[in-house]
Protein backbone atom coordinates (compact mmCIF):
# COMPACT_ATOMS: atom_id res chain seq x y z
CA UNK A 1 0.00 0.00 0.00
CA UNK A 2 1.56 2.88 -1.06
CA UNK A 3 1.10 6.78 0.37
CA UNK A 4 2.62 9.19 2.07
CA UNK A 5 5.48 7.93 4.22
CA UNK A 6 4.38 8.07 7.66
CA UNK A 7 6.42 8.80 11.10
CA UNK A 8 6.00 7.70 14.80
CA UNK A 9 7.75 9.30 17.25
CA UNK A 10 7.33 12.39 20.03
CA UNK A 11 6.61 15.34 18.97
CA UNK A 12 9.99 16.66 19.17
CA UNK A 13 13.54 16.25 17.21
CA UNK A 14 15.25 13.47 18.77
CA UNK A 15 16.63 10.79 16.50
CA UNK A 16 13.47 11.56 13.72
CA UNK A 17 14.83 15.52 13.02
CA UNK A 18 17.48 14.21 10.69
CA UNK A 19 14.56 12.52 8.93
CA UNK A 20 12.42 15.06 8.81
CA UNK A 21 15.16 17.07 7.28
CA UNK A 22 15.92 14.46 4.33
CA UNK A 23 12.78 14.01 3.42
CA UNK A 24 11.38 17.28 3.61
CA UNK A 25 14.87 18.29 1.30
CA UNK A 26 13.77 15.56 -0.98
CA UNK A 27 10.32 16.89 -1.57
CA UNK A 28 8.57 14.33 -0.21
CA UNK A 29 5.10 15.22 2.10
CA UNK A 30 4.88 13.28 5.12
CA UNK A 31 2.64 12.00 7.56
CA UNK A 32 3.45 11.89 11.65
CA UNK A 33 1.69 9.91 14.76
CA UNK A 34 3.25 11.48 17.90
CA UNK A 35 3.08 9.21 20.95
CA UNK A 36 2.02 10.86 24.34
CA UNK A 37 2.20 8.01 26.75
CA UNK A 38 4.20 5.08 27.38
CA UNK A 39 1.36 2.52 27.13
CA UNK A 40 0.91 3.76 23.19
CA UNK A 41 4.76 2.61 22.77
CA UNK A 42 4.20 -1.06 24.41
CA UNK A 43 1.29 -1.42 22.55
CA UNK A 44 3.29 -0.43 18.92
CA UNK A 45 6.06 -2.94 20.75
CA UNK A 46 3.52 -5.66 20.87
CA UNK A 47 1.89 -4.84 17.56
CA UNK A 48 4.92 -5.91 16.16
CA UNK A 49 5.55 -3.03 14.46
CA UNK A 50 8.57 -1.92 16.03
CA UNK A 51 11.50 -4.62 15.07
CA UNK A 52 13.48 -4.05 18.23
CA UNK A 53 11.19 -2.35 20.29
CA UNK A 54 12.55 1.46 19.75
CA UNK A 55 11.55 4.45 17.91
CA UNK A 56 12.07 5.92 15.66
CA UNK A 57 9.30 4.31 13.01
CA UNK A 58 9.38 5.08 9.39
CA UNK A 59 6.32 3.12 7.82
CA UNK A 60 7.39 3.63 3.84
CA UNK A 61 6.65 1.66 0.75
CA UNK A 62 4.92 -1.03 2.57
CA UNK A 63 7.87 -1.63 5.14
CA UNK A 64 8.08 -0.95 8.83
CA UNK A 65 11.75 0.54 8.93
CA UNK A 66 13.68 1.40 12.43
CA UNK A 67 17.09 2.29 13.25
CA UNK A 68 17.50 5.87 12.12
CA UNK A 69 20.62 4.95 9.60
CA UNK A 70 18.95 2.70 7.88
CA UNK A 71 15.80 4.47 7.26
CA UNK A 72 17.84 7.38 6.20
CA UNK A 73 19.91 5.30 4.07
CA UNK A 74 16.73 4.32 2.55
CA UNK A 75 15.72 7.38 1.71
CA UNK A 76 19.00 8.97 0.16
CA UNK A 77 18.89 5.73 -2.10
CA UNK A 78 15.36 6.10 -3.19
CA UNK A 79 15.23 9.84 -3.63
CA UNK A 80 18.80 10.00 -5.70
CA UNK A 81 20.87 11.44 -2.43
CA UNK A 82 23.57 9.00 -2.42
CA UNK A 83 25.88 9.90 -4.56
CA UNK A 84 26.15 8.00 -8.14
CA UNK A 85 28.09 5.50 -7.57
CA UNK A 86 29.91 3.19 -4.34
CA UNK A 87 32.83 5.75 -3.49
CA UNK A 88 30.51 8.88 -3.72
CA UNK A 89 28.56 6.81 -1.43
CA UNK A 90 31.38 6.34 0.12
CA UNK A 91 32.47 9.61 0.77
CA UNK A 92 28.62 10.87 2.08
CA UNK A 93 28.88 7.89 4.46
CA UNK A 94 31.86 9.16 6.04
CA UNK A 95 30.50 13.09 5.85
CA UNK A 96 27.45 11.88 7.55
CA UNK A 97 28.96 9.31 10.00
CA UNK A 98 31.01 12.31 11.12
CA UNK A 99 27.78 14.95 11.63
CA UNK A 100 26.41 12.26 13.73
CA UNK A 101 28.92 12.21 16.10
CA UNK A 102 28.77 15.71 16.46
CA UNK A 103 24.70 15.59 17.03
CA UNK A 104 25.05 13.41 19.50
CA UNK A 105 26.46 15.52 21.43
CA UNK A 106 23.68 17.95 20.79
CA UNK A 107 20.89 15.07 21.27
CA UNK A 108 22.21 13.93 24.34
CA UNK A 109 22.88 18.10 26.04
CA UNK A 110 18.94 18.53 27.01
CA UNK A 111 19.42 15.34 29.50
CA UNK A 112 22.52 16.44 31.27
CA UNK A 113 22.12 17.99 34.47
CA UNK A 114 21.74 21.81 34.63
CA UNK A 115 25.81 22.24 36.05
CA UNK A 116 27.35 19.87 33.30
CA UNK A 117 25.33 22.27 30.72
CA UNK A 118 27.86 25.21 30.44
CA UNK A 119 30.63 22.41 29.35
CA UNK A 120 28.65 20.51 27.43
CA UNK A 121 28.42 23.69 25.44
CA UNK A 122 31.86 24.24 25.32
CA UNK A 123 32.90 20.84 23.93
CA UNK A 124 30.15 20.72 21.36
CA UNK A 125 31.94 24.40 20.23
CA UNK A 126 35.34 22.93 20.37
CA UNK A 127 34.23 19.13 18.73
CA UNK A 128 32.77 21.88 15.88
CA UNK A 129 35.51 24.76 15.12
CA UNK A 130 38.24 22.05 15.52
CA UNK A 131 37.27 18.42 14.40
CA UNK A 132 34.18 18.77 12.03
CA UNK A 133 33.81 22.62 10.40
CA UNK A 134 37.07 22.30 9.42
CA UNK A 135 37.20 19.26 7.50
CA UNK A 136 33.94 20.41 5.36
CA UNK A 137 35.28 23.92 5.11
CA UNK A 138 38.24 22.26 3.51
CA UNK A 139 35.92 19.99 1.20
CA UNK A 140 33.76 23.08 -0.41
CA UNK A 141 37.47 25.10 -0.52
CA UNK A 142 39.42 22.65 -2.53
CA UNK A 143 36.34 21.62 -5.29
CA UNK A 144 34.88 25.46 -5.00
CA UNK A 145 30.92 23.29 -5.73
CA UNK A 146 28.46 24.16 -4.00
CA UNK A 147 27.62 20.91 -3.16
CA UNK A 148 29.63 18.18 -0.29
CA UNK A 149 30.15 15.65 -3.14
CA UNK A 150 29.80 14.98 -6.72
CA UNK A 151 28.61 18.25 -7.50
CA UNK A 152 25.19 17.64 -6.50
CA UNK A 153 22.93 17.87 -3.62
CA UNK A 154 23.11 14.68 -1.80
CA UNK A 155 22.43 13.55 2.29
CA UNK A 156 25.27 15.03 3.24
CA UNK A 157 24.63 18.12 2.50
CA UNK A 158 21.04 17.93 4.01
CA UNK A 159 22.58 16.71 7.10
CA UNK A 160 25.90 19.44 7.63
CA UNK A 161 22.92 22.04 7.23
CA UNK A 162 21.27 20.45 9.87
CA UNK A 163 24.09 20.09 12.11
CA UNK A 164 25.04 23.88 11.16
CA UNK A 165 22.03 24.81 12.09
CA UNK A 166 21.50 23.03 15.55
CA UNK A 167 24.90 24.13 16.71
CA UNK A 168 24.22 27.56 15.85
CA UNK A 169 21.49 28.16 18.48
CA UNK A 170 24.05 27.31 21.28
CA UNK A 171 27.22 28.66 19.67
CA UNK A 172 25.76 31.71 17.58
CA UNK A 173 29.21 32.29 15.91
CA UNK A 174 30.27 29.20 15.66
CA UNK A 175 30.38 29.79 12.56
CA UNK A 176 32.71 33.34 12.17
CA UNK A 177 35.81 31.13 11.03
CA UNK A 178 34.26 29.29 8.54
CA UNK A 179 33.32 31.53 5.01
CA UNK A 180 32.79 28.73 3.03
CA UNK A 181 30.20 27.06 5.63
CA UNK A 182 28.48 30.01 5.76
CA UNK A 183 28.22 30.19 1.98
CA UNK A 184 27.28 26.64 2.16
CA UNK A 185 24.37 27.78 5.15
CA UNK A 186 22.82 30.27 2.68
CA UNK A 187 22.70 28.41 -0.25
CA UNK A 188 21.19 25.49 1.11
CA UNK A 189 18.69 27.66 2.56
CA UNK A 190 17.61 29.55 -0.51
CA UNK A 191 16.91 25.63 -2.25
CA UNK A 192 13.16 25.37 -2.23
CA UNK A 193 12.82 22.57 -0.46
CA UNK A 194 14.65 23.33 2.62
CA UNK A 195 13.54 26.96 2.27
CA UNK A 196 10.46 25.75 2.76
CA UNK A 197 11.15 23.93 6.06
CA UNK A 198 12.68 26.59 7.29
CA UNK A 199 9.49 28.67 7.12
CA UNK A 200 7.20 28.31 10.38
CA UNK A 201 4.58 25.83 9.97
CA UNK A 202 6.69 23.09 8.30
CA UNK A 203 6.96 19.81 9.81
CA UNK A 204 10.17 20.92 11.69
CA UNK A 205 10.58 21.28 15.45
CA UNK A 206 11.73 23.30 17.72
CA UNK A 207 14.33 23.13 19.54
CA UNK A 208 13.79 20.63 23.04
CA UNK A 209 12.74 22.16 26.17
CA UNK A 210 11.96 21.02 29.79
CA UNK A 211 8.58 19.37 28.08
CA UNK A 212 10.09 17.27 25.65
CA UNK A 213 12.97 16.20 27.83
CA UNK A 214 9.93 15.08 30.37
CA UNK A 215 7.96 13.27 27.67
CA UNK A 216 10.99 11.49 26.37
CA UNK A 217 11.90 10.48 29.94
CA UNK A 218 8.13 9.31 30.55
CA UNK A 219 7.42 7.49 27.48
CA UNK A 220 11.14 5.59 27.28
CA UNK A 221 11.66 5.30 30.98
CA UNK A 222 15.34 6.70 31.03
CA UNK A 223 16.93 6.24 34.36
CA UNK B 1 47.14 2.80 -6.02
CA UNK B 2 45.57 -1.08 -5.95
CA UNK B 3 46.52 -3.75 -3.42
CA UNK B 4 45.17 -5.17 -0.36
CA UNK B 5 43.25 -2.94 2.27
CA UNK B 6 45.18 -1.68 5.01
CA UNK B 7 43.81 -1.28 8.72
CA UNK B 8 44.96 1.15 10.75
CA UNK B 9 44.17 0.09 14.74
CA UNK B 10 45.18 -1.35 17.97
CA UNK B 11 45.57 -4.98 18.00
CA UNK B 12 42.46 -5.66 19.61
CA UNK B 13 39.01 -6.05 18.74
CA UNK B 14 37.30 -2.90 19.16
CA UNK B 15 35.28 -1.37 16.37
CA UNK B 16 37.67 -2.70 13.94
CA UNK B 17 37.26 -6.72 13.91
CA UNK B 18 33.58 -6.25 12.41
CA UNK B 19 35.66 -4.70 9.36
CA UNK B 20 38.07 -7.65 10.05
CA UNK B 21 34.98 -10.58 9.95
CA UNK B 22 33.65 -8.74 6.78
CA UNK B 23 36.70 -8.53 4.78
CA UNK B 24 37.49 -11.81 5.67
CA UNK B 25 34.34 -13.30 5.13
CA UNK B 26 34.42 -11.91 1.59
CA UNK B 27 37.50 -13.52 1.03
CA UNK B 28 40.00 -10.40 0.65
CA UNK B 29 43.30 -10.33 2.02
CA UNK B 30 44.20 -7.32 4.32
CA UNK B 31 47.13 -6.10 6.25
CA UNK B 32 47.09 -4.57 9.20
CA UNK B 33 49.41 -1.52 10.93
CA UNK B 34 48.75 -1.68 14.36
CA UNK B 35 49.00 1.34 16.95
CA UNK B 36 51.08 0.56 19.42
CA UNK B 37 51.69 3.51 21.86
CA UNK B 38 50.38 7.13 21.78
CA UNK B 39 52.67 8.34 19.06
CA UNK B 40 51.68 6.24 16.54
CA UNK B 41 48.34 7.75 16.72
CA UNK B 42 49.62 11.24 16.42
CA UNK B 43 51.52 10.41 13.57
CA UNK B 44 48.32 9.26 11.83
CA UNK B 45 46.21 12.48 12.88
CA UNK B 46 49.52 14.72 11.92
CA UNK B 47 49.96 12.84 8.76
CA UNK B 48 46.62 14.22 7.76
CA UNK B 49 45.38 10.76 7.13
CA UNK B 50 42.77 10.86 9.87
CA UNK B 51 39.45 12.84 8.33
CA UNK B 52 37.94 13.18 11.95
CA UNK B 53 41.51 12.24 14.08
CA UNK B 54 40.16 9.08 15.04
CA UNK B 55 40.43 5.02 14.07
CA UNK B 56 39.23 2.99 12.37
CA UNK B 57 40.88 3.98 9.00
CA UNK B 58 40.69 1.62 5.97
CA UNK B 59 43.41 2.24 3.03
CA UNK B 60 41.39 0.97 -0.04
CA UNK B 61 40.85 1.74 -3.11
CA UNK B 62 42.53 4.86 -3.34
CA UNK B 63 40.74 5.95 -0.14
CA UNK B 64 41.67 6.77 3.20
CA UNK B 65 38.59 5.68 4.41
CA UNK B 66 37.19 6.47 8.40
CA UNK B 67 33.91 5.90 10.28
CA UNK B 68 33.33 2.17 11.14
CA UNK B 69 29.77 2.29 9.07
CA UNK B 70 31.08 4.20 6.18
CA UNK B 71 34.00 1.49 5.75
CA UNK B 72 31.38 -1.58 6.37
CA UNK B 73 29.41 -0.19 3.90
CA UNK B 74 31.86 0.62 1.37
CA UNK B 75 33.10 -3.40 1.90
CA UNK B 76 29.45 -5.07 2.25
CA UNK B 77 28.88 -2.77 -1.53
CA UNK B 78 32.20 -3.72 -3.45
CA UNK B 79 31.87 -7.42 -2.54
CA UNK B 80 27.73 -7.52 -2.68
CA UNK B 81 27.00 -8.38 0.49
CA UNK B 82 24.45 -5.83 0.36
CA UNK B 83 21.34 -7.20 -1.03
CA UNK B 84 20.22 -7.05 -4.70
CA UNK B 85 18.33 -3.56 -3.89
CA UNK B 86 17.34 -0.61 -2.24
CA UNK B 87 14.90 -2.91 0.02
CA UNK B 88 17.09 -5.82 0.78
CA UNK B 89 19.36 -3.27 1.62
CA UNK B 90 17.01 -1.55 3.85
CA UNK B 91 16.44 -4.83 5.89
CA UNK B 92 20.30 -5.61 6.41
CA UNK B 93 20.69 -1.92 7.73
CA UNK B 94 18.18 -2.44 10.11
CA UNK B 95 19.60 -6.46 11.20
CA UNK B 96 22.93 -4.54 11.31
CA UNK B 97 22.30 -2.09 13.56
CA UNK B 98 20.42 -4.38 15.76
CA UNK B 99 23.66 -6.49 16.22
CA UNK B 100 25.47 -3.09 16.16
CA UNK B 101 23.69 -2.08 19.20
CA UNK B 102 23.61 -5.45 21.04
CA UNK B 103 28.16 -5.29 20.27
CA UNK B 104 28.24 -2.13 20.99
CA UNK B 105 27.22 -2.24 24.82
CA UNK B 106 29.42 -5.91 25.19
CA UNK B 107 32.40 -3.73 23.98
CA UNK B 108 32.00 -1.19 26.69
CA UNK B 109 32.53 -3.44 29.54
CA UNK B 110 36.13 -3.97 29.89
CA UNK B 111 35.86 0.28 29.83
CA UNK B 112 33.46 0.10 33.16
CA UNK B 113 33.78 -0.22 36.85
CA UNK B 114 33.01 -3.40 38.56
CA UNK B 115 29.81 -3.03 40.19
CA UNK B 116 28.33 -1.15 36.48
CA UNK B 117 29.64 -3.92 34.58
CA UNK B 118 28.26 -6.28 36.08
CA UNK B 119 25.06 -4.38 36.45
CA UNK B 120 25.13 -4.06 32.20
CA UNK B 121 26.55 -7.88 31.58
CA UNK B 122 22.83 -9.05 33.33
CA UNK B 123 21.61 -6.03 31.19
CA UNK B 124 23.32 -7.80 28.04
CA UNK B 125 22.21 -11.06 28.54
CA UNK B 126 18.15 -9.74 28.45
CA UNK B 127 18.93 -7.87 25.45
CA UNK B 128 20.36 -10.32 23.76
CA UNK B 129 17.27 -12.81 24.65
CA UNK B 130 14.43 -10.58 24.74
CA UNK B 131 15.17 -7.55 22.18
CA UNK B 132 17.65 -9.09 19.81
CA UNK B 133 18.21 -12.55 19.36
CA UNK B 134 14.53 -13.24 18.54
CA UNK B 135 14.30 -11.17 15.94
CA UNK B 136 16.93 -13.40 13.79
CA UNK B 137 15.53 -16.32 15.17
CA UNK B 138 11.73 -15.04 13.63
CA UNK B 139 13.60 -13.61 10.61
CA UNK B 140 15.01 -17.26 9.58
CA UNK B 141 11.93 -19.10 11.08
CA UNK B 142 9.48 -16.94 8.65
CA UNK B 143 11.15 -17.68 5.50
CA UNK B 144 12.83 -20.65 6.76
CA UNK B 145 16.29 -19.63 4.51
CA UNK B 146 19.59 -20.04 5.09
CA UNK B 147 20.28 -16.54 5.47
CA UNK B 148 18.72 -13.66 6.92
CA UNK B 149 17.83 -11.57 3.72
CA UNK B 150 17.19 -12.62 0.27
CA UNK B 151 18.12 -15.99 0.32
CA UNK B 152 21.73 -15.30 -0.27
CA UNK B 153 24.77 -14.60 2.29
CA UNK B 154 24.78 -10.74 3.20
CA UNK B 155 26.80 -8.56 5.36
CA UNK B 156 23.78 -9.07 7.97
CA UNK B 157 24.03 -12.87 8.62
CA UNK B 158 28.37 -12.22 9.05
CA UNK B 159 27.54 -9.51 11.69
CA UNK B 160 24.61 -11.78 13.42
CA UNK B 161 27.81 -14.28 13.21
CA UNK B 162 30.03 -11.80 14.87
CA UNK B 163 27.46 -11.24 17.62
CA UNK B 164 26.44 -14.35 18.42
CA UNK B 165 30.02 -15.69 19.26
CA UNK B 166 30.79 -12.24 21.18
CA UNK B 167 27.60 -12.95 23.34
CA UNK B 168 28.71 -16.75 23.66
CA UNK B 169 31.81 -15.42 25.24
CA UNK B 170 29.77 -13.41 27.72
CA UNK B 171 27.29 -16.27 28.69
CA UNK B 172 28.03 -19.72 26.71
CA UNK B 173 24.23 -21.01 26.83
CA UNK B 174 23.25 -17.90 25.52
CA UNK B 175 21.38 -19.34 22.01
CA UNK B 176 19.89 -22.03 24.12
CA UNK B 177 16.10 -20.51 23.89
CA UNK B 178 17.15 -20.69 19.63
CA UNK B 179 17.31 -23.61 17.23
CA UNK B 180 17.52 -21.90 14.43
CA UNK B 181 20.41 -19.26 15.75
CA UNK B 182 22.43 -22.51 16.46
CA UNK B 183 21.57 -24.10 13.28
CA UNK B 184 22.58 -20.84 11.67
CA UNK B 185 26.07 -20.44 13.71
CA UNK B 186 26.28 -23.64 12.76
CA UNK B 187 26.15 -23.28 8.92
CA UNK B 188 28.07 -19.61 8.97
CA UNK B 189 31.29 -21.14 10.68
CA UNK B 190 31.15 -23.58 8.07
CA UNK B 191 31.44 -21.12 5.00
CA UNK B 192 34.75 -21.53 3.68
CA UNK B 193 35.94 -17.86 4.44
CA UNK B 194 34.64 -17.89 7.58
CA UNK B 195 35.74 -21.22 8.56
CA UNK B 196 39.48 -19.48 7.66
CA UNK B 197 39.10 -16.43 9.74
CA UNK B 198 37.57 -18.98 13.08
CA UNK B 199 40.92 -21.16 12.63
CA UNK B 200 44.30 -20.04 14.85
CA UNK B 201 46.12 -17.67 13.19
CA UNK B 202 44.22 -15.87 11.29
CA UNK B 203 43.64 -12.10 12.01
CA UNK B 204 40.67 -12.51 13.97
CA UNK B 205 41.83 -10.71 17.25
CA UNK B 206 40.88 -12.21 20.87
CA UNK B 207 38.46 -11.04 23.46
CA UNK B 208 40.88 -7.81 25.31
CA UNK B 209 42.78 -8.66 28.61
CA UNK B 210 43.81 -5.98 31.15
CA UNK B 211 46.79 -5.02 29.67
CA UNK B 212 45.97 -4.49 26.18
CA UNK B 213 43.02 -2.40 27.95
CA UNK B 214 45.14 -0.35 29.62
CA UNK B 215 47.30 0.61 26.44
CA UNK B 216 43.84 1.11 24.93
CA UNK B 217 43.01 4.11 27.30
CA UNK B 218 47.14 5.42 27.45
CA UNK B 219 46.72 5.69 23.47
CA UNK B 220 43.33 7.25 22.82
CA UNK B 221 43.39 9.67 26.36
CA UNK B 222 40.23 7.15 28.18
Amino acid sequence: MSGKPRLTYINGRGRMESIRWLLAAAGVEFEEIFLQTREQLLKLGQDGSLLFHQLPLVEIDGMKLVQCRAILSYIAGKYNLYGKDLKERALIDMYVEGISDLMQLILMFPFSPPEAKEKKIATIAEKATERYFPVFEKVLKQHGQDFLVGNRFSWADVQLMEAILAVEEKVPSVLSGFPQLQAFKTKMSNMPTIKKFLQPGSPRKPPPDENYVATVMKIFKLD
Amino acid sequence: MAGKPKLHYTRGRGKMESIRWLLAAAGVEFEEEFIEKKEDLEKLRNDGSLLFQQVPMVEIDGMKMVQTRAILCYIAGKYNLYGKDLKERAWIDMYVEGTTDLMGMIMALPFQAADVKEKNIALITERATTRYFPVYEKALKDHGQDYLVGNKLSWADIHLLEAILMTEELKSDILSAFPLLQAFKGRMSNVPTIKKFLQPGSQRKPPSDEKSIANVRKIFNI
